[in-house]
């Protein structure tokens, strides 16, 4: 579903934010993404949307190829993920659910099914009843909760998240993370960028870490080779 | 397109003066043109006129018979660039130049003026190098003593058309690169304000033809906008200049709407210009 061989990416001002990565997400399954600031996580999950492609190397994404890759490929492709971010990305002069139909309207969706498809992701979320708040008049964990919404609308088979608790304090952090796993519970693949390793630790999902530019741990390596150990 | 038809209102709403200028701006632009356009098509009126009156007079030799005069007027009158001959007779000759020069009538005292076979030309004929070649054709009659048909002015006539045209053409193009430039970097503006909505967009995978789509509209309706206030400040120009100046003709309708449609096209090739460009970068 996710496949990454043999990546590099370089900047021109920054130089290498990922050398030698190689990695394969399953279809349906949780991944955490850790690692100091800079390591390279955010770089990772852009390669995952495409909205950098690789140096060297390639990737593999839901079929898409990044290697020839054209721009409408690319608009193709994010139609069939969600992503959200740190900071929301919401737009602050429409309300929740035109901020989740926006994302319909502008993939031309037919016009009728665009109330009964927010009012679903909305309910997804929890939060039906402020439907037509703007985000100003929401709480970073409400406005985050329709970002997730937005991002789930065209039922993706993927919901990236870069940072998505890090504007938010403890309990909104475990409401939205708690979403998360209801999402990845109904079959959403889900691969998470956080610093917050009490997350990571108190969960069973796999946890890739990242340092500067490369894969030092993965704990799906870590279960195989206990399980080869164990045979 | 309604969703398109949305954000670009979104987009006038949001910076209105912004807005405002720039369909200003392109409206001077293209006034300036106007009024230069308006000065053209006075002039070509004028000239046309004028050259409707262009002739070719042949002087006849002393004694021609009226016979050999008839028959060569019938020679004249049978060449396809030739839409009128007629005979002038001394005595109408005079008559002629009596009314024409009134304050010096009594000079005119007596036949001395010779006869004439005045020419007149098809419209489209009128050219220096035809009524030269004409007259040429007409001298070549043996009883014709001399030919004349304001040489000079026909050239310079002609030489002025010409001038007008080209300066025209010239100031049309500058201005209208003015105003792609001037819709070019409202778009560019327009591109900037909006690039939260453009990244957004692009996440959830509208396409770039989508994205350009408000951006587009948004230029076409600036230079239609633009090219009707144009024409709004050219008619009063011109209502003006016929009231206190000289009586000008204004642009006909058909006129009129190709200058809309150059408003909208210089709006629509300033933002596709622009657009891509700066999309690029967001």
């Amino acid at each position: 579903m996710i496949r990454f061989q043999h990546v590099y990416k370089e900047y021109p001002r920054t130089g290498l934010a990922l050398q030698d990565v190689s990695l394969f997400v399953a279809k349906g399954e949780f991944v955490f993404l850790t690692g100091p600031s800079g390591a390279g996580k955010s770089t990772l999950l852009k390669l995952t949307y495409m909205e950098e492609l690789p140096t060297k190397g390639d990737v593999w994404v839901s079929g898409v190829r990044a290697k020839g890759v054209t721009r409408r490929d690319v608009a193709k492709l994010r139609r069939k993920l969600g992503v959200v971010f740190q900071d929301f990305r919401l737009l602050e002069d429409r309300t929740a659910e035109a901020n989740i139909a926006f994302a319909l309207e502008v993939i031309d969706a037919p016009r009728a099914s665009i109330p009964g498809k927010v009012a679903r992701a909305l309910a997804q979320v929890g939060l039906s009843a402020k439907a037509t708040s703007y985000p100003r008049e929401l709480s970073g964990g409400e406005q985050q909760r329709v970002a997730i919404a937005r991002a789930l609308v065209n039922d993706p088979f993927v919901l990236i998240a870069d940072e998505p608790t890090g504007n938010l304090d403890e309990r909104a952090t475990r409401g939205v993370f708690q979403l998360l796993r209801d999402i990845n519970a109904s079959g959403t693949a889900v691969v998470m960028a956080t610093h917050n390793l009490d997350l990571v630790r108190r969960s069973d999902y796999r946890n890739i870490e990242v340092n500067r530019g490369q894969i030092v741990f993965d704990s799906a390596d870590t279960r195989n080779k206990k399980l080869e150990e164990l045979a | 397109m309604r969703l398109a038809l949305r954000e670009t209102m979104i987009g006038f709403r949001r910076a209105p003066v912004l807005s405002a200028l720039s369909i200003t701006t392109i409206a001077f632009s293209l006034f300036a043109f106007g009024l230069f356009s308006l000065v053209a098509v006075n002039i070509r009126k004028t000239l046309r006129d004028v050259e409707s009156r262009v002739e070719i007079r042949a002087f006849l030799a002393d004694g021609t018979p009226v016979e050999v005069v008839s028959a060569a007027m019938g020679d004249i009158g049978a060449f396809p660039e030739v839409s009128r001959v007629e005979y002038v007779s001394p005595d109408s000759a005079l008559a002629r130049a009596r009314a024409e020069l009134g304050e010096f009538k009594d000079v005119f005292e007596s036949a001395f003026l010779p006869a004439s076979i005045d020419v007149r030309l098809r419209e489209g004929h009128r050219d220096p190098t035809t009524v030269r070649a004409i007259a040429t054709r007409i001298k070549s009659f043996e009883f014709v003593d001399d030919v004349r048909y304001g040489e000079d002015w026909v050239d310079k006539l002609y030489r002025i058309r010409n001038i007008a045209t080209a300066t025209g053409v010239v100031l049309g193009l500058a201005f209208a690169a003015v105003a792609i430039i001037i819709i070019g970097a409202t778009i560019r503006m327009a591109v900037l304000a909006r690039s939260r909505e453009i990244s957004i967009m692009r996440l959830v995978g509208a396409t770039d033809a989508f994205i350009r789509r408000p951006f587009l509209i948004e230029g076409f309706l600036k230079g239609i906008l633009g090219g009707a206030l144009a024409l709004l400040l050219t008619w009063i120009a011109s209502v003006v200049i016929s009231r206190n100046f000289i009586q000008t003709e204004f642009f006909s309708r058909s006129l009129a709407s190709l200058g809309l449609l150059g408003g909208a096209l210089i709006g629509l090739l300033g933002s596709s210009l622009s657009v891509g460009r700066h999309l690029r970068k967001i």
